[in-house]
């Protein structure tokens, strides 16, 4: 029996198909039912793995990052947008922003009267860590909003589907409509062949794209998942869908290693980072602010700012770089009244800082375990990651979406919805919208979920399937199960054959060609039109062996199909890097041809395209619309 | 540090048809070997340290060992999940030992309610009003910019 025969065909035909299981994916879910049921439209969630622990917040958080504090005045939608932008070095859509912070509130509330407990201080005001953050106790914060989603869909009985552990590989497409999804189940031999009059792309960001610091078993330990694998960039982009910011990566600084937060240690305890001789990188090298525009004159100073000051002192060799724990608690100590008061501050603040590793980077307390490290006694090492794909934080890379309809900017139609019709796109999956954090990203997944519906109640019919087009999409995914099949007698190494290539070694070549030709930590974040070419060469060359990647079993399958997803990410970022001749984000990034921040020529989005037929990359400007303008 | 499963403990979720581990991974890494009847999990370098097959397992035996490229050895952290609160045991390579416990939720398991008793005020689908808006926002009507 060949093995597309040995494969049950499951199809599956629903009204709105939300893709992922993550935070956005849960906002999709919890509105689009709520709508769908008033209309008598089925809603099917496919995530590749158990709501409850799925997605970026799987480990938990421990402190909200987006709530604006409307109902109290705290803040303004303005204010929100301007520090969006001013932290993406001007790059941002104004309308985006705005639509996910007047409505994010709303789902923090929620959150709340699902169990989630969130901090209060004594007159039952949220207590912030930041400006924009609320601290939470957050072990269960996904599986408390991942109750609430099933919930919803229990809400609409029959018309309400989840399926979990089943793998997205590809859209299905009807001319310029999206149709529906394929997939397979990683756990038994099931090929799912998904038919919608929408499609929710909500697979997440990408990590694993570039060389990670940690290569040995500690691979795995990325700050953003692993398992956030660039499903996202490739479904949208395989459908045709017009992407943006796909040069806006993100390298975040954390504690060393275990990539622990460092937010609680900034904005709580007020702590500094200094180099190895104690000196205080932010202050030291703070003229070069000043060739960075107006971003560079701004408070807070923008996150690639403070990384480049930081890259500017590792390149003279002057690490290595600590958060300086002790010294913060020591002061923070020495501003109570009395020893006593001094002491329990201590306690409650050593608890916090425990909390804020345990609740969602469990390693970091391990490393400190391991490394008998007691933040009141020494400081800590701190370092940049490598480059991530996350748009809902201090990235900014995906699809190209419609705004919303009262706002001006960018609108055609629907909400979220991208350049494909009936494909919407929220969290990570939707570009130019940074900042949304786990509350933005269940909020968008709200706002594309009801504008879905809203576009299935115009265009009510299923679209058109070539059924020879379908067999031909479930052979192409079953491929690499039958290349094995075929060769693997001819060695006596499974993962040795001339034939074919595992998914592991494909993915380290990715790693390789982004790490040492795009910029990667290795290569200490710079890169060149020369330097991008070559890897470009390199990528095409992966491209062209992706035809021959081979798995022995389902789980393997998800891998192959896992780094062709990393694979159009990596094209997409290094066409998109190579377009924007200028350095605007200098700690994520450094154009060493290109190393100044050109204000009149580049203050626009770089937008891409794949022709999903022959591949050609597109690049191109888009004019930017400001509703808000940063103050000179 | 990639999870590991204590040998002794794992009773393979006796035969259910996959094991709790199993169930929860987000990275699909816990497996139950058929023969011996213990779960497993088939590729440490691949796990991101979540720790949820840790705290799901029902007779706790899966626990995790410091990624061993750059984790200089003895640390532990582990975890014990209640049905509303988390004790965290954190043993340093020292052998000191510190305990945390903090709240993971404020309502009982399952009880959510996707409104929360909150009324959308909207029904129209062309609104930008979402659901439960604008109680849920606590305002009396949707900002604008």
């Amino acid at each position: 029996m060949s093995i597309i025969d040995q494969f049950e065909q499951v199809e599956v035909t629903t009204d709105l198909l939300i893709l992922g299981g993550g935070m956005s994916a849960c906002g999709a879910a919890f509105e689009a039912a709520h709508w769908a049921k008033k209309n008598n439209l089925k809603v099917t969630v496919v995530d590749k793995a158990a709501m409850d622990r799925s997605g970026a917040v799987a480990m938990g958080l421990s402190a909200i990052n987006l709530y604006l504090g409307l109902k109290d005045g705290e803040n303004t939608i303005e204010d929100y947008v301007k520090y969006v932008k001013t932290d993406l070095m001007g790059i941002t859509r104004d309308d985006l922003v705005a639509n996910i912070a007047r409505h994010v509130d709303g789902s923090v509330h929620l959150f709340e009267k699902w169990g989630l407990p969130i901090w209060k201080d004594d007159e039952g005001n949220y207590v912030r860590e930041g400006r924009w953050q609320v601290m939470i106790n957050g072990e269960s914060y996904k599986t408390i909003v991942a109750e609430a989603a099933k919930n919803a869909l229990s809400e609409m009985a029959e018309y309400g589907e989840y399926y979990e552990r089943v793998f997205i590989t590809n859209p299905i497409m009807d001319g310029d409509r999206v149709a529906g999804a394929i997939g397979f189940s990683v756990r038994e031999k099931k090929v799912y062949i998904f038919k919608a009059k929408a499609v929710i792309s909500a697979m997440g960001g990408a990590v694993h794209v570039f060389k990670p610091r940690n290569v040995g078993e500690g691979l795995g330990r990325s700050w953003y998942p692993p398992f956030n694998s660039g499903a996202s960039t490739y479904f949208t982009m395989k459908a045709g869908a017009e992407m943006t910011c796909q040069e806006v990566r993100f390298v975040p600084i954390r504690f060393k290693d275990g990539y622990g937060p460092v937010g609680a240690w900034y904005l709580l305890f007020k702590a500094k980072s200094t180099n190895a001789a104690g000196e205080e990188y932010m202050e030291t090298n703070k003229a070069e602010l000043e060739k960075w525009g107006v971003y560079g004159k701004s408070k807070p100073i923008p996150t690639s700012l403070r990384n480049h000051l930081m890259l500017i002192d590792e390149r003279k060799g002057k690490g290595p770089f600590y958060m300086q724990t002790a010294e913060a608690i020591k002061k923070i100590a020495e501003e109570e009244v009395d020893e006593k008061a001094a002491k329990r501050k201590l306690k409650h603040l050593e608890n916090e800082a425990w909390e804020d590793f345990l609740d969602m980077t469990i390693s970091q307390a391990l490393l400190w375990a391991s490394t008998d490290v007691f933040p009141e006694e020494k400081a800590s090492e701190i370092a940049p990651t490598e480059p991530y794909f996350i748009s809902s934080h201090s990235g900014a890379s995906g699809a190209w979406v419609s705004g919303p309809e009262d706002m001006e900017g960018y609108h055609w139609g629907y909400p979220n919805m991208t350049t494909i019709k009936g494909l919407f796109a929220c969290g990570d999956s939707s570009g130019a919208s940074s900042h949304k954090f786990s509350s933005g990203s269940f909020t968008e997944g709200r706002i594309a979920g009801k504008a879905a519906v809203d576009f299935i109640l115009d265009n009510n019919a299923l679209p058109n399937f070539d059924d020879a087009i379908i067999e031909e999409m479930k052979a192409e995914m079953l491929k690499p199960l039958a290349l094995f099949e075929e060769h693997k007698d001819h060695s006596t190494d499974k993962d040795i054959n001339p034939n074919f290539i595992k998914p592991k070694m494909f993915m380290f070549r990715l790693q390789k060609i982004m790490d040492e030709y795009a910029g990667g930590a290795g290569s200490s974040f710079m890169t060149s039109q020369k330097l991008l070419e070559k890897g470009l060469e390199f990528l095409t060359y992966m491209e062209e062996d992706s035809t021959k990647l081979a798995a022995e079993d389902l789980h393997e399958l998800m891998r192959v199909w896992e780094n062709i997803h990393r694979m159009s990410q990596a094209f997409a970022h290094v066409h998109s890097v190579m377009f924007r001749e200028e350095t605007r984000w200098p700690g994520y990034y450094l154009r060493t041809d290109f190393p100044n921040l050109k204000e009149d020529e580049w203050k626009c989005y770089v937008n891409c395209k794949r022709d999903p037929e022959t591949g050609e990359f597109e690049v191109f400007k888009k004019e930017m619309i400001e509703l808000v303008k940063l103050e000179e | 540090m990639p999870s590991f499963v204590i040998t002794d403990k794992c009773d393979g979720c006796k035969a259910q048809d996959k094991t709790a581990c199993q169930y929860i991974c987000p990275n699909d890494l816990m497996l139950l070997n058929k023969e011996t009847n213990k779960a497993y999990n088939r590729a440490p370098e691949m796990c991101w340290e979540c720790y949820n097959c840790v705290k799901i397992c029902p007779t706790q035996a899966v626990e995790v060992r410091g990624y061993a490229d750059f984790m200089p050895m003895g640390g532990v952290v582990q975890p014990l999940r209640s049905s509303d609160s988390i004790m965290w045991s954190v043993k340093f390579r020292s052998g000191k030992v510190k305990r945390f416990k903090f709240p993971i939720r404020t309502i009982a398991e399952g009880s959510a309610k996707p409104d929360a008793d909150m009324k959308t005020d909207s029904e129209d689908i062309k609104s930008p009003m979402l659901r439960t808006e604008p109680e849920s926002l606590g305002t009396s009507e949707l900002q604008k910019l």
